[in-house]
């Protein structure tokens, strides 16, 4: 007997149930845009090779476009029209908005929900590629400006907006804002580290 | 000339720091993207492409895919309406991808040789893919190498003043080196998407384009209709440098939407758009120098070479980018072309420019090394009074002052000139530097300006915002020229039925744009008689440059810049990180900082991409590409991009009507030859090929030179 | 992609009946390398049975056992454990080398473990691959291979495993535990990959229809001493041109332990069981890293365009054990 290729199913998504039947073949990522009219999360690449459609799952940043709809059933989304209280942007939108921390905008609310993610993920103590010293017991890394650059590397922008987008970051982490430009001359840099001289950076 | 805008001094928003406009929709996903705006009846069209580089359609095996769930129509060349042709486009004669499922030849792997529409995505992709197209293969020819023997040069694409060959006998210093660039890709985030449908007899397209009457007027011409009976719009656009044009996805979505009679979508999905929306032609470049022993130039030889398609010819003009730089007794400029079984490039943001600059910038660094002279002195020497191709005056050039400015601020003057004498740890540390150059041009373009009952104001122009904060510019602008506040401005853009307007390209929108709003508010502002009611309706000026454009003197009109970049370089495994690049730029009056700094950073963030990571393979024995997604054409993610800082030093000419130059393009000049410069500076090694990967600078070492 | 079914199972056993033998049907995991190649075409199974809430989402350490991973625990948890980061900090490092915390936080370690190649003619149905389609030849060998193997590769296929976290578990000794319609079952990871030869189609030696239940490692108190580093065309998110996972004992001036594996050289995750072999017992210094590495890499076949592997996983073998030899003397 040839299987179902399709479901009705329930996803909790911004905290709201949304029933709909599913061609087994759409990802979370269509079932949001062309199925929910949730068009906030962009398709960039729909390969997992650029971040555009990032979304929270159960919490966790994720890539829409490689979720399939039928396997996201039971947990808890959250899009980017979901991350504000209500009138009230996240402060990571906040800062994206006044930093200018975007061009075109696509990449922008995978870049916002990779951000949120990535300031609880670095809360949580997780080390990333580019701590010295992963070990437990060296404690948690601070958040530097090549700690967000490595973090958020997953949300690609093709602007080149990046610069801007680490400010940002860094502003709603309350991490030290590195140094807005025109702050004065920049410095050599004399880090160990080839990935980022940014002597501006928090030093711990 | 009535057209001069308020000075600096009478200005209140321009000038000042403004968040975008539309930033809220942005941040928030409310903004809509052209394949995000729902239609009931929406029937999604997915695009067959050609496997075959060179050959005819044998057949398109239709029936069994008509079969499959929810397929509406497959389109092909046995059954497509016939588009008109014969009609000449803006730039010249259209390119004739653009004339889908007409003919039987394919011309390059890419070519779309069908459209199937279906009542949902997944069916419509299944189905593309299930259908089976055969071809006659013939022999293709892909290979792009320096000396084709089809390599031609194009008319009006060569320039030459003096004697060149007998300067170059005569200089005591001669650099003569050869340069490449691999293809680049636009690689914009948002797919190109349109939706097409008919209402009411008018052709409507949402679509993401960077010019919406560009593209209405095009559309008109190829379904043979009247200008009036298209409508195109583009509200938000993700991003275009350049491939935002007319493509098949359009022309494509109208005709499927004419058969079906019913709206339809088409979006190119990542790996199409390496096929379809054209690219950045790979280059071979030799650069010539002739100096004297100080450094002056005696003689500049700058020879690019480039492909283009079989069916459409378009130049990469690089070796123009050096023809407002320098001083010479002679200069020789040339690009050249081959026409290959590929698809054909296009303008790719500082098209020309962003290649030649690698060169011949480059090449100045090779020459200060051979000369002896610091690479910005060498600059200061060779600083032209006129035009050293044309005689004409310049309208404005702060080119060294850019060099001043970012040598103080970069540090430049501690700089220790001897290559490969800075370590720290596993690290060699260098500084390169590099100038930059981008025409400043401009448009006719018109605009309307309105002013409401209720004291508001609003603008039309078919103006396009596709990331330059441009709607947020153009708002700060006609803000001024009213004499109001941006918050009473209404910016309506990205419309055809706004009428006629130069499309985002060429640094040249928001000055021509800002111009026609500048005109049509002035003229409004002289019609409001205080204390007087305005009618329901509102007063509305009109405005249209043409004529004040077509009246603007000839001068050279540049945008100049420094770019310098500090580079770290581990030899033993290849890797070079940039630690850090600073951006000094002379273009005019600036309309927004904050905006403004982002563009001129962006596009050092590409040149930055440019001189590491990008490049687009092309597999001889298919023709097609290798890894055509962007796993495999990697463009630089957050941690390749460190603190960039970009400023400007002021840049008036009181003679010109606007007083803007364009930003969105100069960022991206000179800033790879910086890298590159500063990656010799670092390990001794020319990097004259790029991008600058791993295994060149691995292979590099053990002396051999020029990597 | 073509219709499918979808299941979601569990518990283990439910599990491998679910899949009953199918060989058109595939068990789904975080989906990041599967759900990809089923949009690529590459893939096309007509049923898949979700893994993700079976029960095995469990990270296990004990000084007398080591540490047992089991097979859902995604990469984000992995890398973030604190005794993985501590025990095996090479580990953690190679995890967090690998793709995007996106996915990361989706993909699992079973998954991670059978993911596919990603070389540029593989996933690309337009063109031939003796991988994807037996037979019809390896356009790489005389095309774009810069970024292809230079060790135990064919005239087959040259196409190297993407995996940074299993050159990690190939140098820590890690064991595959899985189950099958014939009861569960170990197997080394070394041995895991087949040999490319005539059959690149053929990647693993689980049995038919098994599932990956749990990756074990022994407790090793070399791998204290260890690290991870990953060379590649971008500063991040991009696949190795060259990797190294190192974990070196040395006492005085004598190497007592060692662990070497290289990564994005070979079909599979390379063990530098040469070198590992001359460096034991051995002098702790550059010269003697380096004679390791050359003796290792005198197997190397390196193709016109990628003969920089071969001096790059020298300098890296150099470098690495450098680092390392340094951190133990402290």
């Amino acid at each position: 007997m040839a299987p179902s290729t399709s479901s009705a199913i329930t996803l909790n998504i911004n905290n709201k149930k949304y029933t709909l039947p599913v061609d087994h073949r759409t990802t979370l990522l269509d079932a949001l845009r062309e199925q929910l009219d949730l068009t906030g999360t962009k398709k960039g690449c729909d390969q997992g090779q650029c971040g555009a459609c990032t979304v929270l799952v159960d919490g966790r940043r994720a890539v829409s476009c490689l979720q399939l709809a039928v396997a996201a059933e039971g947990r808890e989304i959250t899009t980017i029209e979901g991350v504000a209280d209500g009138e009230r942007l996240h402060p990571v939108q906040q800062a994206f908005l006044d930093l200018d921390g975007y061009q075109c905008g696509y990449c922008t609310p995978g870049q916002i929900c990779s951000a949120i993610a990535v300031i609880e993920e670095h809360a949580a103590g997780w080390p990333s590629a580019v701590t010295d010293d992963v070990r437990s017991e060296a404690g948690p890394p601070p958040l530097t400006a090549e700690e967000i650059r490595e973090r958020m590397s997953g949300n690609l922008c093709r602007c080149g907006a990046y610069v801007s987008i680490v400010q940002a970051v860094a502003r709603a982490a309350g991490a030290q804002v590195p140094a807005e430009p025109d702050s004065g001359p920049p410095r050599s840099g004399a880090q160990g580290s080839g990935t980022g001289s940014d002597t501006e950076e928090v030093a711990a | 000339m009535t057209t001069t805008t308020p000075t600096a001094a009478a200005s209140r928003a321009v000038g000042t720091a403004h968040t975008r406009v539309e930033g809220l929709a942005k941040v928030t996903g409310a903004a809509r993207y052209a394949g995000e705006v729902p239609h009931p009846e929406l029937a999604h069209g997915w695009l067959v492409l050609a496997t075959v580089a060179r050959g005819r359609v044998r057949s398109v095996e239709e029936a069994p895919v008509l079969d499959m769930p929810g397929v509406l129509a497959v389109l092909h060349h046995g059954n497509a309406p016939r588009l008109e042709a014969g009609y000449m486009g803006v730039f010249g004669p259209p390119d004739p991808v653009l004339q889908l499922f007409q003919h039987d030849r394919v011309p390059y792997v890419g070519w779309p040789v069908a459209l199937v529409v279906a009542e949902t995505p997944e069916q419509a992709r299944e189905a593309a893919e299930t259908l089976t197209v055969r071809y006659d293969a013939e022999p293709h020819d892909v290979a792009f190498f320096a000396g084709h023997s089809g390599m031609y040069t194009p008319e009006g694409a060569e320039e030459s003043r003096g004697d060149l060959e007998s300067e170059l006998a005569s200089s005591a210093v001669v650099v003569d080196a050869e340069y490449t660039t691999p293809e680049e890709h636009h690689s914009s985030m948002e797919p190109h998407a349109a939706i097409a449908r008919w209402d009411g007899g008018r052709l409507e397209v949402v679509d993401s384009n960077q010019g919406s009457r560009f593209v209405a007027d095009e559309l008109a011409k190829l379904f043979s209709l009247d200008a009036e009976s298209v409508r195109v719009r583009s509200e938000h656009v993700g991003g275009g440098f350049g491939s935002k044009g007319t493509r098949p996805h359009q022309v494509s979505a109208a005709m499927a939407a004419t058969v079906l009679h019913r709206p339809v979508r088409v979006v190119l999905t990542r790996r199409q758009m390496f096929a379809l929306v054209g690219y950045r032609s790979p280059t071979v470049q030799r650069v010539r120098l002739g100096a004297d022993h100080d450094g002056r130039l005696r003689a500049v030889d700058h020879v690019s070479e480039c492909l283009t398609s079989t069916v459409h010819e378009f130049v990469e003009r690089a070796a123009d980018f050096g023809h407002p730089l320098y001083d010479a007794n002679a200069h020789h400029t040339a690009s050249r072309v081959v026409r290959l079984d590929v698809p054909t490039p296009t303008w790719m943001r500082a098209p020309g420019e962003a290649p030649g600059s690698f060169a011949l910038e480059s090449a100045l660094d090779e020459l200060a090394e051979k000369c002896g002279i610091d690479p910005i002195e060498l600059r200061v020497r060779n600083e032209p009074s006129v035009g050293p191709l044309t005689g004409l005056p310049f309208s404005s050039r702060n080119l060294l002052a850019c060099f001043e400015e970012g040598a103080r601020r970069f540090g430049w003057a501690d700089r220790d000139p001897r290559p490969g004498v800075r370590r720290e740890g596993r690290w060699l540390l260098g500084t390169g530097t590099a100038a930059s150059a981008f025409p400043t041009l401009s448009a006719p373009s018109t605009a309307a300006v309105t002013a409401e009952a209720d004291g508001t104001f609003t603008v039309r122009i078919t103006a396009a915002d596709i990331g330059t904060g441009s709607r947020t510019a153009l708002t700060q602008i006609a803000a001024d020229a009213l004499g109001t506040t941006p918050g009473r401005i209404r910016m309506r853009i990205a419309d055809s039925d706004f009428g006629a307007a130069i499309m985002a390209g060429g640094s040249m929108g928001t000055r021509s744009w800002a111009w026609a709003i500048t005109v049509a508010a002035r003229a409004l502002r002289e019609r409001l008689v205080p204390g007087v009611a305005l009618p329901p309706e509102g007063i509305t000026e009109r405005s249209d440059t043409s004529a004040a454009v077509g009246a603007l003197t000839e001068k050279e009109r540049h945008a100049f810049g420094a770019q310098f970049a500090e580079v770290a370089v581990d030899v033993g495994t290849g890797e070079v990180r940039v630690r850090r690049m600073l951006g000094i730029f002379a273009a005019g009056r600036i309309v927004n900082p904050l905006t403004a700094r982002g563009q001129f950073v962006g596009g050092m963030t590409w040149g930055l991409s440019m001189a590491l990571h990008e490049e687009a393979t092309r597999d001889q024995a298919s023709g097609g590409h290798v890894g055509a997604d962007l796993a495999g054409y990697h463009f630089a993610a957050h941690a390749d991009v460190p603190a960039i800082e970009a400023d400007w030093v002021d840049d008036p000419d009181p003679d010109d009507p606007v007083g803007i130059k364009g930003i969105g393009e100069i960022g991206v000049v000179g800033a790879a030859a910086a890298v590159a410069n500063a990656v010799w500076h670092a390990t001794g090694v020319r990097h004259r090929n790029l991008p600058i990967r791993p295994d060149r600078v691995l292979n590099a070492v053990g002396g051999a030179d020029g990597a | 992609m073509k219709e499918f079914g979808y299941d979601r199972a569990h518990d283990v056993q439910g599990a491998v009946a679910l899949l009953g033998g199918d060989p058109e049907a595939r068990f789904l995991g975080g989906g990041t390398n599967l759900v990809d190649l089923m949009k690529a075409g590459v893939e096309r199974p007509t049923r898949l049975v979700d893994v993700r809430e079976l029960p095995l989402g469990r990270i296990e350490f004990s000084p007398e056992d080591g540490l047992r991973i089991g097979a859902t625990v995604t990469n984000s948890e992995l890398a973030a454990h604190p005794e993985v980061r501590r025990h095996y900090p090479a580990l953690a490092q190679a995890v967090l080398a690998g793709a995007s915390g996106q996915l990361r936080n989706m993909a699992t370690v079973g998954g991670n473990l059978l993911q596919r190649t990603r070389c540029g003619y593989f996933t690309d149905l337009t063109k031939p691959c003796n991988k994807r389609t037996p037979g019809s030849g390896c356009p790489a060998i005389e095309g774009e291979h810069h970024n292809h193997a230079v060790l135990g590769a064919s005239e087959h296929c040259v196409a190297t495993h993407p995996s940074d976290m299993a050159v990690a578990l190939t140098a820590l000794d890690a064991v595959v535990a899985y189950e099958s319609a014939d009861g569960p079952g170990e197997l080394p990871l070394s041995d895991l990959y087949l040999p490319v030869g005539d059959t690149p189609h053929l990647e693993t030696a689980l049995p038919a229809g098994a599932l990956i239940t749990a990756v074990t490692l022994p407790a090793a108190p070399v791998a204290a001493t260890s690290r991870y580093r990953k060379v590649r065309e971008r500063a991040s998110y991009a696949f190795a041109i060259g990797s190294v996972a190192a974990a070196l004992d040395v006492q005085g001036d004598v190497v007592r332990d060692v662990r070497l594996a290289f990564g994005a050289v070979a079909s599979r995750p390379w063990r530098a069981t040469t070198a590992e072999r001359l460096l034991t017992g051995g002098p702790v210094s550059a010269e003697a890293f380096a004679a390791a590495a050359d003796a290792e890499l005198a197997a190397a076949r390196p193709l016109p365009h990628n003969g920089y592997k071969v001096t790059l996983m020298r300098n890296l073998v150099v470098a690495v054990l450098t680092e390392l030899a340094e951190e133990a003397a402290r």
